[in-house]
């Protein structure tokens, strides 16, 4: 996937959306060595611009997605940052923020400096990597949050599992305060989870084990409480069950500096999907059930969540091609994530398309105290070219990602990225 | 008249015609059993393979037996435990098995649902023989053969299954296949032990056994993992046998057309006081030897001369079996 180099672009004919102002309009975009020059009604075509054709199309800024495995270092046979932000590209990210729970962990100023480093190797986008909450991602003793914040870590979490002390999650979030960085929680109360399944009507149908939606309230609960007691800021990552969106909405109602993501499955699908026992539906926290999925719309909706993440989560063929039990969890997410929101959000008329974009470009970059996104004279070119009629197929041989363990393979899409504009690099899709 | 599906993955997936398929053919093996020589040459040529990977006397015995007196060949591959964490993955070693040449894999399995993943990846028939705690549909069809030789049709029978309904595979097949014939069936057991959403399978749920024992027709116990108690299902053995366990004191007061089940192996003492052993209505026994039968049934119905589809391998499919 190599980009096209261009000094000069010209997206004519398109969409503007920009989420911040909230305004959708007709409007051309030129582009002179990477930096938007202007944004105008009717731009003429100029000497040596490249005219990319966008009538029909939308243009956006590029998505940031805050929450993503690319498993670097460590299970490079799975993803690495080069593939993963190669195929982040695809689905319109222009920048992500992989999660720690690498072997080894993220958890020093090194690790977090290798990260950046790697992704400057690959030049595809912008990394910012989470760093780890404690040492060895243990639970126990916290790491060097500040060295690893000057090295460019934009947030904290052990994701993959939860804090369970409550003193060590109670330190996290008060030394956090210090750099104005947020704490993300992976809201799991370890001794309630038997397995991966929602416990519930599913579970007990197939025997599966499972684990209870309060294993996740239940801890989002506590650090919440946490959150509020010490006056430090929690982002609740990959909400899933209904009784976390209601404590997230309670919390903001109460003024804690509380912020929340769901990623396009909770949204998307239920615990019905996994009745033919297909690992690639095995994803945690699991799929839950229709009000759960309903509730999650409705914190989508009415802003209790904040942002969409994708919780992309490579695994090998071969890992996922098992009994459901023995099967790692986790969904790739990068290149179905647009559209699924799309329509779910869009389509499914629960939010305007510049309220949906916001959740992949304005709240991401809030949390995270990214620079706002905009599409204006003078900013960087950061965009993405949507095309919102598209009907496409996700197809295995399209896939980017080292890895193809999606649920989604095979389902017609709603709405596309077209190509996505970093600097002066063109990625068309 | 052969089953819909070539594989036998569960009672779930049957219908009652095709139950009552299944133990017809069972009523006619049965009689074989019978015989002097108790064999018939009706899977001569077959081969199947036990390939369990949980400990398992009775059933792997049972199905080996069952498959000999088919003439069927069965070979027995059991693994202590999946052999994930080594390397290799259940697929590599079903495909490994069925390119030895065999017609069937009877499987059990740790883990839910590994006989659907199974069959979706072979080519060869497979036959659950246990998965987690998801089905066990012959260990079903076998105490509904049972019941039905003891009581007749189940319809409107009351029958009870006591015990840790939540982590029972023989709970969730057992409450399918018993409903499906027509009987009204309860669940017993601590909260502990009642899975959510139970009452989907059309049963009643009690708590306390005491409630609900002297209504019904059928009991059926369940073995009750000690392990359990550091899972804090319920607090000691004691307590359990107090409250869940068929007792001596509570046997004295069943009616004696009552009839007692459980799939073995029993925690004497446990769940059922050693009294209830000589209790004139026990089919422990039964059971065993009609497991036999049912699972004959069942790999006649699936690899027998109604199938065609093993002419690939140049065998005759032609040649009906007698039953």
């Amino acid at each position: 996937m190599n980009p096209e180099v261009l000094r000069h672009v010209l997206l004519q004919g398109g969409t503007v959306i920009d989420p911040q102002a909230r305004t959708v309009r007709r409007a051309d975009v030129l582009i002179a060595n990477g930096r938007i020059e202007k944004v105008e009604s009717s731009i003429p075509e100029a000497d040596g611009a490249e005219v990319i054709d966008c009538k029909g199309k939308h243009i956006a800024p590029g998505f940031t997605d805050m929450h993503c495995h690319l498993r670097e270092p460590g299970r490079e046979d799975e993803e690495t940052i080069a593939t993963g932000t190669a195929a982040a590209l695809a689905g319109g990210f222009t920048r992500v923020c992989p999660m720690p729970n690498t072997d080894p962990p993220i958890d020093t100023e090194a690790q977090v400096r290798f990260e950046l480093r790697r992704a400057e190797d690959a030049d595809r986008v912008r990394v910012h990597p989470v760093g780890c909450c404690t040492k060895g991602r243990q639970g126990r003793e916290l790491a060097e949050i500040g060295a690893m914040v000057s090295a460019g870590a934009v947030a904290f979490s052990d994701d993959g599992s939860a804090i369970a002390d409550a003193q060590v999650m109670r330190r996290a979030l008060e030394y956090c305060k210090a750099f104005d960085v947020p704490v993300i929680s992976h809201c799991e109360v370890g001794e309630l989870v038997e397995g991966i399944a929602n416990e519930g009507r599913v579970s007990t149908k197939l025997g599966l084990k499972s684990a209870p939606d309060v294993a996740e309230s239940a801890q989002a609960a506590r650090d919440i409480l946490l959150a509020e007691f010490t006056g430090s800021r929690l982002h609740v990552a990959h909400v899933s069950a209904r009784a976390t969106v209601d404590l997230v909405r309670w919390a903001k109602g109460r003024g804690v500096q509380v912020t929340a993501e769901t990623c396009p499955h909770y949204f998307t699908l239920t615990e019905d999907a996994l009745a033919g026992f297909d690992a690639n539906y095995k994803v945690n926290p699991p799929l839950r059930t229709e009000a759960d999925r309903q509730a999650v719309i409705a914190g989508l909706a009415d802003g209790t969540i904040d942002a969409i993440a994708t919780d992309h989560a490579p695994h090998l063929k071969g890992e996922k091609e098992a009994e459901f039990d023995a099967a790692p969890p986790g969904i790739i997410g990068f290149e179905t994530a647009f559209s699924l929101g799309y329509e779910q959000l869009v389509l499914g008329k629960v939010l305007p398309l510049t309220d949906y974009i916001s959740l992949l470009v304005t709240a991401p970059r809030r949390i995270l105290n990214l620079p706002a996104a905009a599409v204006a004279g003078g900013s960087e070119a950061e965009l993405v070219v949507l095309d919102l009629k598209a009907e496409w197929t996700y197809a295995p041989d399209r896939v980017l990602s080292m890895s193809r363990n999606s649920p989604f393979l095979g389902r017609t899409m709603h709405g596309r990225v077209l190509a996505t504009l970093l600097g002066d690099r063109l990625f068309r899709f | 008249m052969k089953l819909r599906s070539r594989h036998l993955l569960g009672i779930e997936g049957l219908d009652r015609s095709e139950i009552l398929t299944i133990l017809d053919h069972a009523r006619t093996f049965r009689e074989v059993l019978d015989r002097t020589i108790p064999i018939v040459p009706a899977l001569r040529g077959r081969t199947v393979v036990n390939l369990f990977f949980e400990a398992s006397t009775r059933t792997a015995t049972s199905f080996n037996l069952a498959a000999s007196r088919l003439s069927c060949q069965c070979v027995n591959f059991s693994k202590a435990t999946s052999s994930v964490s080594k390397g290799e993955t259940l697929l590599d070693t079903a495909r490994n098995i069925e390119a030895m040449g065999v017609d069937g894999i009877i499987i059990r399995h740790p883990a839910a649902g590994a006989p659907h993943f199974l069959a979706r990846n072979v080519k060869a028939f497979v036959v659950n023989a246990g998965d987690g705690a998801h089905e066990h549909p012959t260990q079903a069809l076998l105490d509904a053969f049972t019941l039905r030789e003891k009581l007749g049709d189940l319809e409107g029978k009351r029958i009870l299954i006591v015990g840790d309904i939540a982590h029972s595979r023989v709970a969730r097949s057992n409450l399918l296949c018993f409903t499906k014939l027509g009987a009204r069936v309860a669940v017993c057991g601590p909260p502990t032990m009642i899975p959510p959403f139970v009452e989907d399978y059309g049963c009643e749920v009690f708590y306390r056994l005491d409630r609900i024992l002297n209504e019904v027709d059928v009991v059926n116990m369940l073995r009750v993992q000690q392990e359990r108690i550091t899972a804090s299902s319920f607090p000691t053995v004691r307590e359990y046998r107090a409250l869940y366990g068929l007792t001596a004191e509570r046997l004295k007061k069943l009616a004696p057309e009552v009839v007692v089940t459980h799939p073995g192996p029993v925690n004497w003492g446990v769940e059922m006081d050693f009294d209830v052993a000589d209790f004139s209505s026990t089919l422990i026994l039964p059971q065993v030897t009609n497991g036999v039968a049912v699972r004959m049934a069942v790999l006649f119905l699936l690899a027998g001369g109604e199938r065609t589809d093993t002419d690939e391998h140049g065998r005759d499919t032609g040649q009906k079996a007698e039953g």
